[in-house]
């Protein structure tokens, strides 16, 4: 019988989850006996043409990571999940936009000229930018249009299974490898990984959680034994899914929230938002501002992992809309 | 949009069963005249309220929200309104950031007897809003994949 292919993608991604998959170490071994790679362009010599010519539905798994943020990536998006029996959005980027999809605090324009012009470390007296469409002596180059707003892959295309974090850990990776090998799948749709909160895997104490400040990372030295939210760090812990065996707090620094929100959850700011209030120890509106004036970018800090994601997806967008001006003060 | 084509907004409202639902109960028995851009919605208590439930109203066409309950120290829960206020302040932070202006989600409170003043604060809610104009927040999203036969439901 000839093995299960395989096939692996980047879309808007920093290659952070191929990583992951190479750190699978001899692991990655079983996955090469167990499949057929048939795409992998971070690894492999594999054009678009030949997921193209291959026919519909002939590829059993595809891992897809990366956000969706221009014309290429969807293109693919759509490609690969017409080729593909089982399309995984694996990783952070491809389930809920993450680090890409922080632009959608921005838009196309606003990261164009910050990007091309504005930045501290740019040099562009000529103003160059890049053009869709440029014409050199070989011919015609075009480049993929960009878009204003970041999307995870489920808002493009179907999507049967969700693997989180960044990047997603090599035990988690292994658990959905055997699920699909031995073919014990859960439903379509589902989240691979446990139901539980970050906190269920941190060995911290935990005891009544009051506080009269928020500490940045570089602010303080946190002890080994307290749980890092009563010391006054963002922890996104207690609202965010376990599985990576509280990597982060474990060595003094604060859940990010990469494995993304709990089972039945729609909008893991939101939640991470209610847990936060809740540590605040005041009573008036003057005294929780006083606090809050401690926490800058509240937003980014809810949404880091999940903005395309979120109920509002992103930021008001410029053109057409009234805006105000970003609430993140500085600290 | 109202019949004659001048904005009259969409406000979401989240009101507590224990007081500023009675208080609007109050004002519609008391036959007090006040807009009818409120769509409420009755919770137990404000300190129920998920932040959640104003990002879903937003997204989904609400122009505003407005959330009432009991005056500090008098929540039913004892508790509850104070979760609130917590929330709150952070919530309306983080819609800052998200480009939405502090007038369209508010927290106010009315007791079961405020009639009055839950009428007056709907009507400077809904006044404050109507300035501000639509929200439409699917505006904010249109589609721009080139490939998709259509908008991707989510
Ligand atoms: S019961 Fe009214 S605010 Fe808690």
């Amino acid at each position: 019988m000839s093995k299960p292919k395989l096939a692996l993608y980047w879309a808007s991604s920093c290659g952070g989850c191929e990583i992951a998959v190479l750190s699978l170490h001899e692991k990655i071994l079983d996955v090469a006996a167990a499949f057929d790679i048939v795409f992998w362009p971070c690894v492999m010599d594999f054009k678009y043409a030949d997921v193209e010519a291959m026919e519909d539905g002939e590829i059993d798994v595809c891992l897809f990571n990366g956000a969706i943020r221009n014309d290429e990536n969807a293109h693919l998006a759509h490609l690969l999940r017409k080729k593909s029996k089982v399309l995984v959005a694996f990783g952070a980027c491809a389930f809920g936009g993450s680090m890409p999809g922080l632009a959608n605090f921005a838009d196309r324009e606003q990261i164009f000229d910050f990007v091309y012009k504005e930045s501290p470390s740019t040099v562009n007296p000529d103003g160059v930018v890049p053009q869709k469409i440029s014409n050199v002596d070989e011919g015609e180059l075009t480049l993929p249009t960009f878009w204003n707003t970041v999307k995870t892959l489920a808002q493009v295309v179907p999507v049967d299974y969700y693997l989180p974090g960044c990047p997603p850990e090599a035990s988690s990776i292994e658990i959905a490898v055997n699920a699909i090998v031995t073919g014990q799948l859960p439903p379509p749709g589902s989240v691979i990984g446990p139901e539980v909160t970050v906190c269920d895997e941190c060995s911290r104490t935990k005891s009544e959680k009051k506080i009269k400040r928020f500490y940045r990372p570089q602010e303080i030295i946190p002890n080994d034994e307290e749980c890092l939210l009563e010391q006054g760090l963002f922890c996104a812990g207690i609202a965010t899914r376990a599985g990576c065996g509280a990597l982060c707090p474990s060595v003094g620094m604060g859940c990010r929230g990469c494995y993304g929100p709990n089972e039945g959850v729609i909008d893991h700011g939101a939640k991470l938002l209610t847990g936060i209030a809740s540590v605040l120890d005041a009573n008036t509106p003057e005294e929780v501002d006083a606090i809050l004036d401690t926490l800058p970018d509240p937003a980014g800090y809810f949404y880091r992992f999940h903005l395309p994601d979120s109920l509002l997806r992103r930021k008001a967008r410029k053109n057409g809309q009234k805006l105000i001006e970003s609430a993140a003060e500085p600290a | 949009m109202s019949d004659n084509g001048t904005f009259k907004p969409v406000i979401v409202g989240f009101l507590c069963n224990w007081c500023s639902y009675r208080a609007a109960d109050l004002a519609g028995t008391s036959r007090m005249g006040y807009p009818s851009t409120l769509r409420d919605i009755r919770i137990m208590c404000t300190g129920r309220l998920d932040p959640t439930f104003v990002l879903r109203a937003l997204q989904k066409g609400a122009d505003g929200v407005l959330i009432m309950g009991c005056h500090p120290g008098q929540c039913h829960y004892q508790e509850g309104n104070y979760k609130a206020i917590r929330r709150f302040a952070l919530l309306r932070r983080t819609l800052r950031q998200m480009g939405i202006e502090d007038e369209r989600v508010q927290l106010h409170w009315a007791s079961a007897a405020e009639g009055v003043r839950f009428a007056e604060t709907v009507a400077r809610v809904t006044k404050e809003i109507t300035a501000l104009g639509p929200l439409d927040w699917t505006h904010n999203i249109p589609n721009e994949d080139p490939y998709a036969e259509e908008e991707a439901h989510v």
